[in-house]
């Protein structure tokens, strides 16, 4: 299929940016949509032109690298995948797509599709940990049982990867469901007692602090969310913010 | 330089923990003063960063990604091996031990591969500690599945995301370190080099790949967490940026590198399906618990499906070829990855193979779901149930152990594996070797430590599956640590590593020139067109069979690419700024000198061993054919030209398990 691309072109952080139109031809439906910007790399490399900048790097969906905001949805216009597993039969011959990258205050642009998500890190720096030294010297695995259904309900919490579809896709730029994923995990299983409290407030303060805005129930997020990460982990997050606050 | 593998003396059982008895400590207060630099925040690398910082050094961690939350070990899916011997069937560290040193054909050391079942359980322990949220079963208890190679139930899973759980949980310790300031963490950062200072290994050059800046970073000892070096073939499981350039660096400054031709191509990815590919899936090896391989038993049948007149359910049992069951009935489906790889090569070669390209053979689910929707029917005391009421039973069954798996084969394939069977084909996976160390992790640089992939050590000729995650934190967690202090241990005097020294001086200066080349050679042809030409040479000649011929044409044919490399690449863009395709040129350079190499030792290594398959040497009905005669390890020494490269032998003894003929019969 033949396909025109708008594209977000921007040089640098402190550079203004502005969509740029491309075009490509012969794409096969069986690509994936990097592969298809691969191609349009590839031309733009030969013709002596610099390459569109975008993050990646399983392209299996896991890493949680890649992030484009195509035709005005985070990851496109598929369900339950990432822009890598993103795949050309989505979309048909003569189609123009739009492709920005993933926007956010706290998201700053280093180039083209390229953003800048260390926030999400310091967050996690914050508290998204349990403190246990890494010696060996634990008790026995099998020494604390974990009912499945707490169990399942952690692994479901903690298959976020960590892309920031949900801040995107949110009209507040909010990190909650980012956030409520990593408490969720910890406050549902006995490991996660011991520091709950402190965890959940300064992971909040540190939200806070890297300028995301506050939930107001659109539920975006948990539509354009690739691994399917449930809202009810919000709740669990003001919940958890509740009860160590009074 | 003669190989010292320093393997402490005593019986196998007590050698770790003896040697942790007697080796030099730091003080607490020591450890202040001394600053170690890990290279990849994977697995090995995020568990040693993590805990080197506890311990109390100070820690410089190096990512090119945006986060250490993103390196690879992330998408390892099916699970970690223990010897705990939850199941009580039988399992031990002996055990774990002797399935390894077996599965890896007999070449991998002996005290490492101990050492390394020896701690295993630890792994386990403290990941659960962390909140690593394992598959449990209906009493809270940990659940455990069945890989290939071994005959009991040993690995641990979280769904099919086991690598991501295992990765977060040490990227949550890293955090802590983070968070205490016990770890400076450099992300979008590349190594360019190490620098050895007075023969020891000081420090690295590396480039911020946001602002193209260089820069110096100095510490008392240097850890190279990198991973493997699967993408030299262009297309693999790995990810995008993985790549050999660290360990190649350290090669070029002095450290042996070992075995690069033992390669895993795993036997259970989703087939090839054009030019443009940019990267193969991975199905995880588990699925091979509950699915059966086959192809047609006619050639007629498989014309019939690949011109669409005859679909794969409409295959009778006594018309389907299940030849690992047929070939392999002691271990079945359940064979390791090596022999599981050339069967479905050699079914393919003979023309059975199910899909367009010749490359694909069927991996079913229907007898599970008819064997787990019996089952469940009972459970649920559904009397004569339908066909179709057993099949949606067990299929929901399918769908809780492998849900994501089968969602993410329908959207890459466009095909619903609940309703017909797979089609997979090997795929380049992981790489055995790598940069050669000895007992305690060091290089043969002093100094210079390779853990996780990286290293050549534990898997010999053949990995194990889920032995890789196991690998990997018990290097970070529970070895390097302890070995790494031996060595530090001398340097609680040393203060402060200046880098203004000749030797950063030059180092800087042997990047910076390389860099500048790229951007101003105005040559003809892109990163990528190398990058794919050498993976087409490497896949044609030295991929899941090798012979003679094939490779010394490799060797000539790698050689005259670099050349030509070297004077037509062309590198868009500038130095000074955040540019993928400058990174990817050093990367592919280095590939380049890596796979001539890699094709000499396939060329010197003249027998069949685990993924190393010389067609020379087999045996009558095609299996691989050991030599006694190569019971070594080979370890190459950088002269310059990949082809002037030598080779020195650790020679591989084996006092606790008798070599014999590798039978899964």
């Amino acid at each position: 299929m033949n396909l025109t691309l708008k594209i977000w072109r921007q040089k640098d952080s402190n550079s203004k940016g502005q969509m740029v139109d491309y075009k490509v031809t012969e794409i096969s439906e069986h690509m994936s949509f990097l592969e298809m910007m691969d191609v349009l790399n590839e031309q733009l490399v030969n013709a002596g032109e610099e390459p569109v900048a975008f993050d990646h790097d399983c392209r299996e969906g896991i890493c949680g690298m890649c992030s484009m905001y195509i035709n005005g949805e985070a990851h496109g216009p598929d369900r339950g995948v990432t822009t890598c597993q993103l795949h050309m039969r989505m979309f048909k011959d003569g189609d123009t797509i739009t492709i920005e990258p993933f926007r956010a205050a706290s998201f700053p642009v280093i180039k083209d599709l390229v953003v800048d998500r260390s926030a999400f890190d310091r967050i996690q720096h914050s508290g998204g940990y349990i403190s246990v030294n890494t010696s060996g010297n634990t008790q026995d695995a099998n020494s604390i049982p974990i009912a499945k259904h707490a169990a399942d309900e952690a692994m479901d919490a903690a298959t976020c990867i960590g892309c920031g579809a949900c801040v995107a896709t949110c009209k507040n730029s909010s990190a909650m469901l980012f956030v409520g994923a990593k408490v969720s995990q910890y406050a549902l299983l006995p490991q996660g007692q011991v520091e709950a409290a402190d965890r959940v407030k300064n992971m909040v303060a540190q939200m806070d602090l890297e300028g995301f805005g506050n939930c107001t129930n659109t539920g975006a997020c948990e539509v354009e969310c690739p691994k399917g990460i449930s809202l009810d982990n919000i709740a669990r997050m003001n919940r958890e913010l509740m009860k160590a606050s009074i | 330089m003669a190989l010292d593998s320093k393997v402490p003396q005593g019986p196998l059982k007590d050698k770790w923990t003896d040697y942790k008895n007697h080796i030099n400590l730091v003080n607490p207060a020591n450890k202040r003063h001394i600053d170690v630099i890990v290279v990849g925040t994977g697995l090995a690398g995020g568990s040693a960063s993590a805990t080197l910082a506890e311990l109390g050094y100070n820690v410089k961690s190096f990512a090119y990604q945006d986060s250490p939350r993103r390196a690879h070990s992330i998408a390892a899916q099916g699970g970690i091996n223990a010897a705990k011997n939850y199941q009580g069937d039988g399992d031990s560290t002996y055990r774990l031990f002797y399935d390894t040193v077996k599965g890896g054909d007999y070449r991998s050391r002996e005290s490492n591969v101990y050492r390394l079942a020896e701690v295993s359980a630890n792994i386990i322990d403290q990941c659960v500690a962390q909140g690593v949220p394992f598959a449990r079963d209906y009493g809270g208890l940990l659940d455990n599945r069945s890989f290939g190679g071994v005959l009991v139930s040993r690995t641990f899973y979280a769904k099919g995301q086991t690598g991501q759980q295992l990765l977060l949980g040490a990227y949550s310790a890293m955090n802590r370190q983070i968070a205490r300031g016990k770890i400076e963490m450099f992300n979008r950062h590349e190594m360019l080099d190490v620098v050895v200072v007075d023969g020891k290994a000081r420090g690295i050059i590396a480039r911020n790949l946001v602002t193209g800046e260089i820069e110096r970073h100095a510490a008392h000892a240097v850890v190279i967490a990198s991973g493997g070096y699967g993408n030299v073939y262009f297309l693999s499981t790995n990810a995008m940026g993985s790549n050999v350039t660290a360990g190649w660096k350290v090669h070029k400054k002095g450290a042996y590198f070992a075995n690069p031709c033992y390669t895993q191509i795993h036997p259970t990815c989703i087939p090839r399906s054009g030019d443009y590919q940019s990267k193969l899936t991975l199905m995880s090896e588990s699925l091979r618990n509950d699915g059966r391989i086959w192809v047609p038993k006619n050639l007629e049948d498989v014309t019939a499906i690949r011109e669409g007149k005859l679909k794969p359910t409409q295959l009778t049992e006594d018309q389907r070829d299940y030849y690992l069951e047929r070939r392999y009935p002691a271990f079945g489906n359940l064979v390791p990855r090596d022999v599981a790889s050339r069967a479905a090569k050699e079914r393919c070669d003979a023309g059975y193979g199910v899909n367009a390209t010749g490359e694909a053979v069927y991996l079913d689910f229907a007898a599970s779901f008819e064997r787990y929707g019996t089952e469940q029917a009972k459970i649920q005391n559904i009397s004569n149930p339908s066909a179709a009421k057993i099949k949606e039973l067990g299929q929901e069954i399918v769908r809780a152990k492998y849900g994501n798996l089968f969602q993410m084969y329908e959207k890459i394939v466009d095909e619903n594996p609940y309703e017909t069977p797979m089609m997979i084909y090997p795929a380049v996976h992981y790489t055995m070797g790598g940069v050669w160390v000895d007992y305690n992790l060091m290089t043969t640089i002093p100094g210079c430590y390779a853990i996780g992939e990286a290293n050549f050590s534990d898997h010999g000729a053949n990995r194990l599956g889920a032995s890789a995650l196991m690998q990997g934190l018990a290097d970070g967690y529970f070895v390097l640590p302890y070995t790494i202090g031996d060595y530090l241990s001398d340097d609680i005097r040393t203060g402060k590593i200046a880098t203004d020294t000749p030797e950063f001086d030059a180092a800087e200066k042997e990047v910076s020139e390389r860099i500048e080349f790229f951007v101003n050679n105005k040559g003809t042809h892109s990163v990528d067109y190398y990058h794919k030409k050498l993976g087409k040479i490497m896949w044609d000649k030295c991929g899941m069979s090798r012979n003679k011929e094939g490779l010394e044409e490799a060797i000539e044919e790698i050689s005259a690419l670099r050349k030509d490399f070297w004077k037509n690449v062309i590198v868009p863009g500038t130095a000074t700024e955040y540019n993928e395709q400058l990174a990817k040129a050093g990367r592919v350079a280095d590939f380049l000198e890596l796979g001539e190499l890699f094709a000499k030792d396939a060329l010197v290594r003249e027998e069949s061993a685990g993924g190393h398959f010389r067609e020379e040497h087999q045996t009558e009905d095609g299996e691989a054919k050991r030599m006694k005669e190569f019971q070594f390890v080979s370890a190459w020494e950088y002269k310059g030209e990949p082809k002037d490269a030598v080779l020195h032998k650790e020679a591989l003894v084996y006092e606790n398990i008798e070599v014999k003929e590798r039978s899964y019969k």
